[in-house]
């Protein structure tokens, strides 16, 4: 046989790689958070898919029209565009107008992600820095509808009871503001809380709140889907929600620490962001000492904003907060390294201070 | 179960290709090639000329330095050349080309000492070097400089068969088809450290060797255990095997001998046991040919210095679409670019691909996942040592401790962006050795310009 006919590839080693590559755990995150979005269509009616769709759509066009109009190659392949895009609108409640929803998706994937270099380069989580962006617009994102609401796809003052599907694309939404749980645990108001929710209906997602963050019991779901998938670690959630649940049992507001802290893990975007949010891999630490370390701290800063801030806002700003650590944790925290004794552990070869003294006398 | 080391990978072992097929004399090729390089160390001087007359096993080039071992001719015939020749590592090298007479006549110099029994370990350790024994599971260091070294300080002897790369079963099926002769080299190995136990070290993945392994050893009341280990790469990379059978980590820039412990294949137990009992110095290895691209995987046995091409001639041939050809594994191997290379004595393999198993991207990018670090066995962080390397930051690289890293490939392997980390941190060990050479002789001129100073002073 000829082998000079073979069209032969030379490179070193490895030649192997694994088949899981970056679309491909963007795939199962995607997967994991169709859950949730089931349910925001379920608890919200339509108009829940609709702005997710309006939103994936949106990051993606940003993010091929950024890298096209600047000659880059297009990375629409590593699914994380769509990743962004649903998350921006499950932060959201579901009558966000569609138009903010855009101004969020551009502000994410060119001004949080493509500027500083694209995927992997941006130090915040583009989702909730879109969300905090957002705030701006701060009653379109406060407008809440209650649970079980059918909301139309679109707006149109008068056109109630239009029948069948009709009915689910046009319409008018309930304008009446809706106290979510979230808006209770910010006034410290347990007894508000106990009044209009009960624990059980909480856990399964039937409230008011944004479209992706209401089912607690999807969101463990897609955690844990997760964590078995090796796509996140446990680190982050479990410290993160630890942490929260041991502040707000030990410093309550009201006469009950157990059910306030219940509410407090189940209400708001607790769950979503210590799931989907701090797990980022972009934006959080790569060891799993960090990982715990900053899935406490954005513990501390969700309570403390939740009892002392002006905006209910604890989730979100402080999960920001803790991306912009991330550098300082991954810095300091480095692994044992292999075959020195754990306790004399000498440093990596430095250059050593004496000669540079000598050289500065010397001049 | 013994210890466990930390990281390591999964991959498809691909094994069952060839597990169960039994080693075939490889038909015998009409010339081989013997380069003097099939060891790490200095290159032998070739010690026949073109013309000569040469039998299986008569030294073709001496060692000329302790860090070296000789090489033998591996078929009978005569010497047509003695020029550079294309060589497995891509260079051409110093070889000698034998035309094979087909008669394989032994060499009439070569004799078992009379009484093996007798010998004191440095005497086992002159046969083995006149044998030339290198570390047969890739390495090709030279077996006489590991003993040596390791005189009076090992505790541990492993022999290593956990064969851990996927798609190679040369070790699995030696220890197969040779138990008496691995058992006879594992007597041997005992008898020169002076230790009562030997660790044969085995991946669960081959258990049925394990299990009669086991017997023979009961039977034989041969000086060994069997130990089982997890089949995880790289399990039998020198220091993850002595962590996972004692516990203990060779420190950094370190040998095994410095925890106690020396590690040999089992391809090279077995060579030690031919060369001292038969007195048969290294002629030939048993090499697989597999690989999707490999039209019939088969378990070869061949005369050192025959072409990559016939080897893979005596499979059927390769498939068209075939795109790389390796010599050893997929995770370690090196890929070939012309078929005349011979194979050597680290030779367990060689593998044809034609399916993407290597699956780069155009555009690699770091998505900060930490797989890498969750993987390296050298307790490394792949992720900054990438970044500080395409930086140019040497001084980080240093001290992020890239020269601990022993390119296993477990970081590329699980990277889900695609990044070239081995290639780049062996680029990055390069530069921080040059920065250090001319940091030498900077200094060193340095040094001589003050003294010509004082001189003219």
């Amino acid at each position: 046989m000829d082998y000079k006919e073979l069209n032969l590839i030379g490179s070193t080693s490895p030649h192997l790689r694994t088949r899981d590559g970056a679309g491909h755990i963007m795939g199962e995150v995607i997967i994991a958070m169709l859950l949730p979005l089931a349910f925001g269509i379920y608890n919200f009616g339509p108009r829940a898919l609709a702005a997710t769709l309006v939103s994936v759509a949106g990051c993606c066009f940003f993010e091929w029209l950024y890298r096209a109009l600047l000659k880059k190659n297009n990375t629409l392949g590593d699914l994380s565009a769509v990743v962004t895009g649903m998350l921006i609108a499950f932060v959201c409640p579901v009558t966000i107008p569609y138009w903010i929803l855009l101004v969020g998706d551009f502000f994410a994937i060119v001004v949080v992600k493509q500027l500083f270099g694209g995927v992997g380069k941006n130090f915040l989580n583009p989702a909730l820095a879109a969300r905090a962006f957002m705030l701006s617009w701060a009653g379109e994102m406060s407008t809440w509808v209650g649970p079980r609401t059918s909301t139309p796809v679109f707006h149109m003052a008068g056109m109630e009871d239009l029948p069948g599907f009709l009915g689910s694309l046009f319409g008018t939404f309930d304008a009446a503001t809706y106290p979510t749980p979230m808006a209770l645990l910010h006034e410290n108001n347990l007894s508000g809380l106990q009044q209009m929710y009960d624990l059980p209906k909480m856990f399964v997602g039937l409230t008011g709140g944004c479209i992706g963050e209401v089912s607690a019991l999807l969101l463990i779901l897609c955690g844990l889907f997760l964590v078995w998938r090796k796509v996140i670690t446990w680190y982050i959630p479990v410290s993160y929600i630890g942490t929260v649940a041991a502040l707000t049992f030990l410093f309550p507001r009201g006469n009950d620490p157990v059910q306030w802290m219940l509410y407090n893990l189940l209400g708001g975007g607790l769950l979503l962001g210590a799931i989907f949010m701090a797990t980022d891999y972009v934006t959080s630490p790569v060891s799993h000492l960090g990982q715990a370390i900053f899935g406490v701290g954005c513990g501390l800063i969700t309570v403390f904003i939740r009892y002392f801030g002006a905006f209910s806002e604890g989730v979100c700003y402080s999960i920001l907060i803790m991306n912009l650590t991330v550098w300082i944790i991954d810095k300091n925290i480095r692994p044992h390294r292999f075959g020195v004794p754990k306790k004399t552990r000498p440093e990596a070869p430095r250059p050593e201070p004496a000669k540079k003294k000598e050289e500065a006398k010397k001049k | 179960m013994a210890q466990a080391f930390f990281g390591g990978i999964h991959p498809n072992d691909h094994k069952a290709a060839t597990n169960k097929k039994p080693t075939e004399p490889l038909p015998p090729p009409a010339r081989v090639v013997i380069p003097m390089s099939l060891h790490i160390g200095a290159p032998c001087t070739p010690c026949v000329a073109v013309g000569d007359c040469v039998t299986v096993g008569q030294k073709v080039g001496e060692a000329p330095a302790f860090v070296s071992a000789p090489v033998h001719a591996s078929v009978s015939g005569k010497v047509v050349a003695v020029e550079p020749r294309i060589h497995f590592s891509g260079v051409p090298v110093m070889s000698v080309v034998i035309e094979n007479d087909f008669n394989d006549t032994p060499c009439p110099g070569l004799a078992p000492p009379k009484d093996p029994g007798s010998l004191t370990p440095q005497q086992i350790c002159d046969i083995v070097k006149e044998a030339g024994i290198v570390g047969m599971g890739g390495a090709t260091f030279p077996t006489h400089v590991k003993i040596s070294s390791g005189l009076g300080k090992v505790d541990t002897v492993i022999v290593n068969a956990s064969e851990c790369e996927p798609y190679i079963t040369s070790d699995h099926r030696t220890l197969l088809e040779h138990p008496e002769e691995v058992l006879g080299g594992v007597r041997l190995l005992a008898r020169i450290f002076g230790v009562d136990l030997v660790h044969i070290a085995v991946e669960a993945n081959k258990a049925n060797a394990a299990e009669m392994l086991k017997l023979k050893i009961e039977e034989e009341k041969a000086p060994a255990v069997v130990d089982v280990l997890q089949t995880r790469y790289p399990q039998g990379a020198e220091k993850q095997l002595c962590q996972s059978i004692t516990g203990k980590q060779v420190p950094p820039g370190a040998l095994p001998a410095a925890i106690g412990c020396a590690v040999f294949n089992v391809v090279t137990t077995m060579a030690i046991y031919n060369a001292v009992c038969h007195g048969k110095p290294v002629t030939h290895r048993i090499v697989t040919v597999s690989g999707s691209g490999v039209k019939e995987p088969r378990n070869l046995l061949c005369p050192l210095g025959t072409p990559i091409r016939d080897l893979l001639d005596a499979c059927g041939g390769v498939k068209k679409e075939t795109f790389k050809i390796l010599m050893g594994g997929p995770m370690m191997g090196h890929a070939q670019y012309d078929m005349e290379a011979p194979i050597g004595k680290g030779t367990n393999a060689i593998l044809a691909f034609c399916e993407k198993e290597e699956r780069t991207l155009e555009y690699p990018a770091c998505i900060r996942c930490g797989k890498c670090i969750s993987v390296c066995p050298m307790h490394l962080q792949p992720v900054f040592m990438y970044q500080y390397e395409r930086a140019g930051m040497l001084q980080e690289l240093e001290k992020a401790n890239l020269l601990d890293c022993i390119e296993c490939g477990s970081c590329s392997y699980i990277c889900p962006g695609r990044l070239h980390l081995v290639q780049s941190f062996r680029a990055g060990k390069q530069k921080i050795n040059n920065a250090k050479a001319a940091a030498k002789a900077a200094a060193e001129k340095a040094a001589k310009a003050e003294e010509e100073k004082k001189k003219e002073g």
